[in-house]
């Protein structure tokens, strides 16, 4: 059996929902170890085992920031114990121990891979490029441990494991002037329906003319219960808060219905979205990149179709 | 204060990308753009340089080309450039381009360097952490906010929550995510002057790396497409069809 580990952030004091869907993949691979980043808690223990965890190594990094004493404890223990493979998740925090880990074992990193299998051995993964209208697959030659990032939603999160697993505690080497200490954590409001979880999205782009416009998208997600979102465009101009950027450096979504008001369509975004059940796009551009991949596509302006669509839902 | 900033010239995004059929690597035509998630850190770094009367350098790895990129970031206002060029380093994975950026950064010397959160051709997304890792440095990720003194560095790094404040000591690498400050357009002396701004060029044999790397991509293929379906154009009565397929799809 191969050995897989796994690196899972906490998220709200449990395991991550991405460290859960790279979990219950990499059950199907081989034995399962988990390097847990978060408070200790029984809770999130049972958690990782029902997912398939046999062994955990725990790590609190408390007010470190985490990336170089938990690579540099990485290191020691995947020289120790060499598996085969390490899944970390394409999210902020993965990202920084796996580049520097991948740095100090002198071992290649493939990113954003939606895919990884064992074929004969070696580790072939899945990489959705040009906005996912192809793949390559990628696989690294040698046969030391392979380090592999995963993009979030790209399994499905079930549990199914039956082992308890036991855990371990890492010991955190001192980095020296590597180090960095959080000084302060700001917690944004989130409410009502978030986009990771919602069944409708209702996003808005530049299309939208204004910021103040950004309300037909508000509006609008209320009588469909839907999270609302919205492309880099708009999030770097601060019409909304980074929180609700879909797309490759936002958030991967896959609801039963996305609907894109003024979104162009570019790579960038598609790959964040592209594989929702159902797209509806609104742009008045009939040539907009984001009608090859719409379901329902509406050549007119956001600011006639969407009052009238809000005015028709609210009146239902 | 020593400021280098990691820029990479990219193709035209606004063309199609091209593999190399036997390769699968990129096709890098001769006239290649800055990369414009990069102009946000050649900002910041300047900022940073102007209020400690810095300077800033380009480190830049990639065919040199026409150079038209590297000029565009000078113009902004840069001092210098050093560009790695080496047919040998066509393809380059993140780790190799991580060791000769860092031989070269080293080589220049640095108080704080600056890289863009991802490229976008490449958007591994890992460079600035293996570059830190490689240079003994912390990596402050995800930052929107930066600011330097007194031998230390503050950030606002980004999180799936909200974001944090990091503090570390320089020096240190820092990673910027477009818009953590508003990039300058070049002025038209800003242009004249980029063009005697001195550039070097390196090879990896200058540098001392290997070259060597492990990764390669054994096939590309078409996704399965998702077919388009229908276009309707509104003529005030579009809004119903979107209702009808709501209701369709239960969500109504
Ligand atoms: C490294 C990198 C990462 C990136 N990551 C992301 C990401 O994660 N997410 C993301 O979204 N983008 C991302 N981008 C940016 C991406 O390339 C696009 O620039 C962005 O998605 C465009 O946003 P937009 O569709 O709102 O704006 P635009 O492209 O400007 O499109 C606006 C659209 O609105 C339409 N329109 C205008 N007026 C109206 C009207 N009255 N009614 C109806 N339609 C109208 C126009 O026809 C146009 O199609 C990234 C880019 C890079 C380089
Ligand atoms: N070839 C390169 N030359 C210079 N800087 C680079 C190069 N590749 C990546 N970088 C820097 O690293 C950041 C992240 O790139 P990437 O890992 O490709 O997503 C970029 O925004 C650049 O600042």
């Amino acid at each position: 059996m191969a050995d897989i580990w796994v690196f899972v952030e906490a998220e709200n004091e449990l395991p991550s929902t991405l460290g859960l869907e790279l979990l219950t993949k990499a059950r199907s691979l081989g034995t399962v170890t988990v390097v847990y980043l978060g408070p200790e808690s029984d809770e999130a223990v049972t958690t990782l085992g029902e997912y398939g965890a046999e062994t955990v190594f725990w790590a609190d990094v408390g007010d470190a920031l985490p990336a170089a004493p938990v690579a540099a404890a990485l290191a020691g223990l995947i020289g120790e114990h060499s598996p085969d493979l390490v899944l970390f998740g394409q999210s902020y925090t993965d990202r920084d121990v796996a580049g520097r880990l991948a740095a100090r074992l002198g071992t290649t990193l493939l990113s954003n891979a939606s895919d990884v299998e064992l074929v004969d051995g070696s580790v072939v993964t899945t990489h959705e490029i040009f906005g996912g209208t192809q793949l390559a697959k990628a696989t690294t030659a040698g046969n030391g441990t392979q380090l592999v990032l995963i993009r979030p939603k790209s399994f499905p999160a079930e549990p199914g494991g039956e082992a308890t697993a036991s855990i371990h505690a890492i010991d955190l080497p001192d980095v020296g002037g590597a180090g960095a200490v959080i000084t302060e954590r700001h917690v944004e409001e989130r409410e009502g329906p978030q986009l990771g979880e919602a069944a409708v999205i209702v996003s808005g782009g530049r299309g939208l003319g204004s910021p103040e416009a950004y309300e037909l998208i508000e509006r609008l997600a209320k009588p469909l219960r839907a999270a609302t979102g919205a492309t880099r465009a708009i999030v770097d101009a601060g019409w909304v808060p980074y929180a609700k950027q879909v797309g490759q450096t936002g958030k991967t979504v896959k609801p039963d219905v996305y609907i894109a008001a003024g979104v162009s369509g570019a790579m960038q975004h598609l790959v964040g979205m592209k594989d929702s059940k159902t797209i509806i796009a609104i742009n008045k551009d009939a040539d907009a990149p984001i009608f090859g991949i719409a379901d329902l596509g509406v050549v007119g302006d956001v600011h006639s179709v969407l009052p009238k669509l809000i005015e028709a839902l609210e009146s239902r | 204060m020593q400021v280098v900033v990691c820029v990479k010239q990219i193709p035209d995004p606004a063309g199609t990308y091209e593999l190399d059929p036997e390769t699968h690597f990129l096709v890098r035509p001769a006239e290649q753009v800055l990369d414009d998630t990069d102009r946000y850190g050649v900002e910041m770094g300047l900022q940073l340089a102007q209020a400690s009367d810095g300077t800033v350098t380009l480190v830049s790895m990639g065919p040199t080309g026409s150079m038209q990129g590297i000029r565009q970031a000078l113009a902004m206002g840069a001092d210098k450039a050093v560009i790695v060029d080496d047919d040998g380093l066509k393809g380059a994975d993140a780790l190799l381009t991580a060791r000769v950026l860092a031989a070269a950064i080293a080589a220049e010397g640095f108080d704080l360097v600056i890289a863009g959160t991802e490229s976008t051709d490449g958007y591994s997304g890992v460079l600035p952490q293996m570059l830190a890792e490689l240079l003994d440095v912390p990596a402050l990720t995800y930052a929107t906010s930066v600011k330097t003194g007194d031998g230390s560095v503050t950030i606002h790094r980004q999180t799936a929550s909200g974001y944090d404040v990091v503090e570390a000591s320089l020096p240190a690498v820092v990673a910027v995510t477009a818009g953590v400050v508003e990039p300058r357009y070049p002025t038209f002396k800003g242009i004249m002057d980029a063009k005697k701004k001195p550039v070097d060029t390196l090879t990896v044999g200058d540098l001392g790396v290997d070259v060597a790397m492990a990764q390669t991509v054994s096939a590309v293929e078409d996704a399965p497409e998702r077919e388009a379906g229908a276009k309707i154009e509104d003529e005030g009565d579009a809004h119903l069809r979107i209702v009808e397929l709501l209701e369709q799809k239960k969500v109504i």
